[in-house]
């Protein structure tokens, strides 16, 4: 159990994907100009890592494992998220249209997006358990979405700033990331 | 022979188990779309500004087919939406009116005197919180251009202290009027020329003292208007667009110059 603690708060904090890793950095900037939309984004990541843990991971050690094809996890897994993705889209379209509506515009954004491969192959390279693999992948998508949240009050407050012509637009948004990255280099070393 | 077979084999195989699954959940998972949405939905300009009444381009493109909602109704499409709609749906295309925002304030910096200087957050809701902004006149434009960030167009920019909207690039999308804390901003036919320019409630005097471009309610307007077209309430003028025929008489008859030709 303590473990299992310590995985999920260091993959949201310590270790977060989008502030520590530095995967996932377009969603990042581009859907972090509204926090409802951030939120969205967050929780369809959050889904889709999870989901996507729980299929890859039977597939690394029933199938890639046996037939020592390690090498082929990258190749295989985008194979499997992107299908993953995919149905989970035509599920929803066909029977929850209003969840569709809110989470659907963000899925194919997903899809090729890196945090999610890097959850899974992360998982791997660190032989977790198929819990501890879940539990990761929980705290990975929490984080991304703490990080979009948390960004996303920062731009509105940017938005109002009085900044000099040169940085406004994008200079201000990635300086503005640094600090935020900055600032959560404070939680390393919080579990040793 | 086999250490190359059998990776290609497991390999492919999942992709060509991918491909069937796939197309096995999208026939079983098939949604049926009337495909007069989807091409209305691309005949719409996609600013999902909401002037049409319905939240977006593809709710209003849902809207036309399945509830018969009017097909004149976008603003930023114009004309030319409305025809390739009335195309797509095979109906006589409806009649557009050209609009256009205008901003109903003339004092720039030069009619009216500012009372303090704000230093907090440059957005006109944040100053009009402040005592009802920094301006002599507490009714007209702020000036600090919250109309201006919303405009996706580029079609309104401040000069002098004041609004000013760029017709030609204007498509009436109302999201301008919607951030005005003023309510300045009004939607008007483009070819209705004669227009009040003050919003002020005040009366004659108090007008005068905050701007020199103010309208003082004095009703000579009301008097010299041969349609019996203005009326003055709350101490400023207000045309009555049904009854205006634009011949500019109270143009001329205004001693403040609060009625302009745009």
């Amino acid at each position: 159990m303590k473990t299992l603690i310590v995985i999920l708060l260091s993959a949201m904090l310590t270790d977060n994907f989008v502030l520590s890793k530095f995967m996932g950095i377009c969603p990042f900037l581009g859907v972090s100009k509204k926090l409802d939309s951030a939120s969205g984004m967050g929780l369809a990541v959050t889904f889709v890592m999870i989901c996507a843990t729980i299929v890859t991971y039977p597939i690394h050690h029933g199938i890639l494992v046996p037939a020592h094809l390690e090498y082929f996890d990258t190749v295989v897994f985008i194979l499997v998220i992107a299908l993953f993705v995919q149905i989970v889209e035509t599920v929803l379209k066909k029977t929850i249209p209003s969840l569709y509506k809110s989470l659907g515009v963000y899925l194919p954004l997903i899809t090729t997006n890196c945090a999610v491969l890097g959850v899974t192959v992360l998982n791997i390279d660190n032989s977790y358990g198929f819990l501890q693999s879940i539990v990761n992948a929980l705290g990975a998508g929490l984080g991304f979405m703490l990080a979009l949240v948390i960004f996303s009050g920062v731009r509105k407050k940017l938005e109002y700033a009085d900044i000099p012509e040169t940085f406004k637009g994008v200079p201000a948004t990635l300086i503005a990331a640094s600090i935020v990255s900055v600032s959560f280099m404070g939680f390393s070393g919080l579990f040793g | 022979m086999m250490t190359y077979l059998i990776p290609v084999l497991i390999v492919g195989g999942c992709g060509v188990l991918a491909g069937v699954l796939l197309t096995v959940v999208s026939r079983l998972f098939y949604v049926k779309v009337d495909e007069r949405v989807q091409k209305i939905s691309e005949a719409l300009p996609q600013a999902n500004c909401g002037a049409c009444g319905f939240a977006g381009c593809a709710d209003y493109a849902n809207a036309i087919v399945n509830e018969g909602a009017e097909t004149n109704l976008c603003r930023p499409g114009g004309k030319d939406a409305a025809e390739s709609i009335a195309e797509i749906l095979g109906v006589a295309a409806a009649e557009v009116v050209p609009m256009t925002a205008i901003v109903k304030c003339s004092g720039d910096c030069n009619a009216v005197k500012e009372e303090f200087e704000f230093g907090g957050l440059r957005s006109c809701k944040a100053v009009k919180r402040y005592y009802g902004g920094s301006s002599s006149c507490k009714y007209g434009c702020i000036g600090y251009g919250d109309c201006v960030a919303v405009c996706e167009y580029d079609a309104i920019s401040v000069r002098d202290g004041l609004a000013r909207v760029t017709p030609l690039k204007c498509v009436a999308c109302g999201k301008c009027a919607a951030a005005c804390p003023n309510q300045l901003i009004a939607i008007k036919p483009l070819a209705q020329h004669t227009m009040v320019l003050c919003s002020s409630k005040e009366n004659g005097r108090n007008t005068r003292l905050a701007c020199r471009k103010g309208c003082l309610g004095c009703k000579l307007c009301e008097r010299n208007c041969i349609e019996g077209a203005i009326r003055v309430e709350d101490n400023h003028a207000i045309i009555n667009y049904d009854l205006c025929n634009d011949c500019g008489l109270c143009v001329e008859t205004c001693p403040a110059k609060a009625i302009h030709r745009v």
